[in-house]
């Protein structure tokens, strides 16, 4: 692309540590004995199992349906049986258990037949976003978005641009560095596809400057690719967090995504590298996704590299296939330094959104208790998105959601950045997750109240019309005795008046 | 290494708060070797005396609060707040001054109002302005430089005039002492005396007072230092500078006989000090980028109105703390444009 690059204010310059990940070519993860698949591994609500305990599947089966328009498939990584469908333990920041289908392989990993299609072009845009749901894609990229609703602009948006995110700002994080090493061709194959879903005229594969190796084997993939028009790699700055949607739309386009929107608001759709190729593999081979790569890496591993792992393998066969130095229970980082989240239990599955394992880092924060803040600023400083961390702190901390609200708290990315360059040493990220879910609870508990309040209205005025209406009614019937009533003495009076006119006089 | 942290980001820089103090501290370094060879060595015995007593009111003010000792002990910050008030007081401050001003600015000024990070006044300055009002004589002593001076202070003799009140050969202060040039200066405009005139004087220099210009230059290079280790940002410092020698200009271009050029200015009394080590403060200074601006603006017009046309020859202190008052205000209506959002205030 010839338009210069834009840039955002503030972010990090850090020690990438790719290198220690990314000697060995990607290599396969031995075939786990069990594998125990989460029904959500997506935003969005959960799939519906259709196995039953005991039923034979085969490798890439569907095991579990789409269930709401935010849903994706579930399909089995290997030939075997199923052998429960119940709550397990799930990779989750809170330790949460999940219902999951968990299949004893045969070791057999005989695939399904897998309906190819040489020439997507047959297949209407529809029909591809229907595959693509089939084949249960959701970004590969960490997020877990059902790709589908991504590839629909519908009727009132027109998407300029789409943006592939090779970018992979956090440091450790080599997967998408080594898919586009060694499988340019095959996410050029996605490319194709989504720009005809999406119409969209050009295309821009975004990556950092410190994967020179990733830059030249997209370029010379893009090279051989003479239909692939308007197509381009932009090489851009290595700085933390640029692979973040919001940051790398605004460092390509200098245009910035509405608060509380979406990039398809201003044109723009972004797809990660890794989804890319898997929609690929779906729509080309008919492969559905039942496997990504991940990068295990950190100080305490031997072995580092990227595995191509299938869904549902236990972490701990991971890490033993790598060699990793680990105490019993000693936390690891699923995800990156800066935004992963730790997890103590390593017979968590692999899941969709596994994009990294990372067992030891250099630089961790200290144990020591942080001291007050001083207010040098230095937080906002390093804020990619404008925010001002220290007011932020100071208002999380004494629970005031309104003057977060203010402050523009629903803004955070939760990068880090701030607690990155905090001398105080204080985890403000931590406050900031926190005083967001008490202003979600509190909405939602606002919501409540407001619901029962126009209940509660509904219900008063629901029996005044009652009321009213019983009134009403009891008000007719009065009227109509005291009509009878009177029609009856009327009758009865000129009844007397003929027979006895002394009666007259008595009334009187 | 593994992990403390409960969530992410699980890596952290290497900025600290004790680091910054540090560095502080050693960006003073040579503004305090110059006061040592202007005025003698007695400002490395306030300075001694100055932090030992704030650590023990520190100290103090930790146990009653109820906090632990070390990690606020060991920040540093009470030793800042402690160097910064000696090298604004007067050379030969009696102990005792020294003392109540740094008890007042570490128990009154910092831990009443709820100890590092909570305070909204620079607590040096609070003390600076609280001694000023009660000694304004103590306060306004100053030595002339050492080479104006017929009996230069050794360390003996300047000990003796800390802690007995007066000189080895008994004679009073007023034998040794005098006016500072900005104090000078103030008067003679006020005895209808031409600044330049005023300026011939030996109490004069190059281009400020003889001694000051170069303790300013020595504070002003510490300032840079810091600015390049990214310590303190610029904002403040030059936007308080900028505001000083703009209206000095001004005024001076107006009316050149009634004050001193803005170079004068800008190498006299606490500037520099000021500049880039009191209004930078980072607890008690506006902490958005165009706040800092306004704020380093105003300390540098505030500074200039009273030296000029307020009571006192010096108007830093004052300044500052004014400015404090305002930076809840100055921070509410500069805060940045957030990303995908509109501006506010």
């Amino acid at each position: 692309m010839t338009t210069p690059l834009s840039s955002f204010p503030g972010g990090l310059v850090l020690d990438g540590q790719k290198k220690r990940s990314t000697y060995d070519a990607i290599r396969k993860t031995p075939l786990s004995k069990k594998l125990i698949l989460p029904l959500q591994q997506h935003i969005g609500a959960a799939s519906a199992p259709i196995v039953q305990v005991g039923d034979k599947v085969l490798k890439g089966q569907k095991i579990a349906r789409a269930d709401g328009h935010v849903s994706v498939y579930l399909h089995a990584p290997s030939s075997g049986t199923i052998t429960a469908i119940d709550e397990q333990p799930i990779p989750h920041p809170s330790g949460l258990s999940a219902l999951c289908i968990t299949i004893e392989t045969d070791g057999e990993d005989r695939w399904v037949d897998l309906e190819e299609t040489a020439d997507f072009t047959v297949l209407s845009e529809h029909e591809i976003r229907h595959r693509i749901r089939e084949a249960g894609i959701v970004g590969l990229g960490g997020a877990g978005f059902p790709s589908f609703i991504k590839l629909n602009p519908g009727v009132h948006h027109h998407v300029e641009t789409l943006i592939i995110n090779g970018v992979e700002c956090e440091p450790y994080i080599t997967c998408d560095d080594m898919i586009m090493r060694e499988r340019a061709e095959g996410i050029l194959d996605g490319i194709e596809i989504m720009r005809y879903a999406l119409r969209v005229k050009t295309c821009v594969i975004a990556i950092e400057d410190n994967k020179p190796e990733a830059i030249s084997a997209m370029e010379l993939a893009l090279a051989r690719r003479s239909d692939l028009h308007n197509t381009s790699v932009v090489v851009i700055p290595t700085r933390y967090p640029t692979g973040s949607e919001k940051q790398l739309i605004q460092v390509l386009t200098g245009k910035q995504v509405p608060s509380n929107g979406l990039p398809i608001d201003i044109g723009i759709v972004c797809h990660n590298v890794g989804t890319s190729y898997a929609i690929g593999r779906a729509i080309t081979h008919g492969e559905p996704l039942i496997s990504r790569i991940v990068t295990v890496t950190g100080t305490d591993v031997k072995h580092a590299g990227n595995f191509e792992t299938l869904f549902g393998t236990p972490m701990h066969e991971l890490l033993s296939f790598c060699d990793t130095h680990r105490e019993a229970n000693e936390p690891f980082i699923l995800g990156g330094p800066m935004m992963g989240y730790n997890l103590s239990g390593d017979h968590l599955p692999i899941t969709k959104t596994a994009n990294c394992i990372l067992v030891g880092v250099d630089n961790a924060a200290p144990k020591t208790d942080p001291l007050p803040c001083i207010r040098c600023g230095e937080c906002a400083t390093a804020c990619p998105v404008s925010l001002l961390p220290q007011q932020l702190y100071w208002y999380s901390r004494s629970k005031d959601l309104e003057k977060t609200q203010e402050y523009k708290l629903m803004d955070c990315i939760e990068c880090g950045c701030c607690s990155y360059v905090c001398p105080s040493k204080i985890p403000l990220v931590h406050y900031f997750r926190f005083a967001k879910t008490e202003t979600m609870n509190h909405e939602l508990e606002t919501q409540k109240a407001d619901n029962a309040r126009v209940r509660h209205e509904n219900r008063l005025e629901r029996h005044e019309a009652e009321k009213k209406e019983k009134e009403e009614r009891q008000r007719q019937r009065k009227l109509a005795l005291a009509a009878t009533k009177a029609a009856k003495e009327k009758e009865a009076a000129e009844k007397a008046k003929t027979a006895e006119p002394q009666s007259d006089n008595q009334e009187k | 290494m593994p992990l403390s942290r409960l969530s992410s980001p699980f890596l952290s820089g290497t900025s600290r708060v004790t680091l910054h103090m540090l560095q502080l501290l050693l960006a003073l370094v040579p503004a305090v070797c110059a006061l040592v060879y202007f005025f003698g060595p007695s400002v490395l015995i306030t300075m001694t005396l100055a932090v030992v007593v704030a650590l023990l009111a520190e100290a103090l003010m930790l146990k009653l609060r109820g906090r632990p000792l070390k990690p606020f002990l060991t920040d540093g910050s009470a030793i800042v707040t402690a160097v910064l008030l000696a090298i604004a007081l007067p050379p030969l401050a009696p102990w005792w001054l020294t003392v109540v001003g740094v008890l007042f600015a570490i128990i009154f000024a910092k831990h009443l109002y709820g100890g590092l990070g909570y305070n909204p006044f620079n607590p040096a300055m609070v003390a600076y302005v609280l001694l000023l009002i009660s000694f304004p004589l103590e306060m306004t002593t100053w030595l002339p430089v050492a080479s104006l001076s017929e009996q230069p202070l050794n360390f003996a003799g300047a000990f003796h005039v800390i802690f007995n009140g007066q000189l080895v050969s008994g004679l009073g202060f007023d034998t040794v002492s005098g006016a500072t040039p900005l104090d000078a200066m103030k008067t003679q405009i006020g005895l209808l005396q031409h600044p330049s005139f005023i300026s011939q004087q030996p109490l004069f220099g190059l281009f400020a007072g003889k001694g000051w210009e170069w303790i300013n230059i020595w504070l002003a290079l510490g300032g840079a230092f810091l600015i390049y280790r990214r310590v303190i940002s610029w904002h403040i410092p030059v936007a308080m500078l900028l505001g000083l020698t703009t209206i000095s200009l001004i005024t001076w271009l107006l009316a050149p006989e009634a004050t001193g050029s803005p170079l004068f200015h800008l190498l006299s009394g606490g500037t520099m000090l000021g500049a880039f080590f009191i209004a930078t403060d980072p607890v008690t200074a506006a902490t958005t980028i165009k706040g800092r601006i306004v704020f380093g603006a105003g300390v540098g017009l505030l500074t200039y109105i009273i030296r000029v046309w307020g009571g006192y020859p010096d108007g830093v202190a004052f300044a500052v703390l004014l400015m404090n008052m305002l930076v809840p205000l100055i921070d509410y209506y500069t805060q940045p444009k957030v990303y995908g959002g509109q501006a506010r205030g």
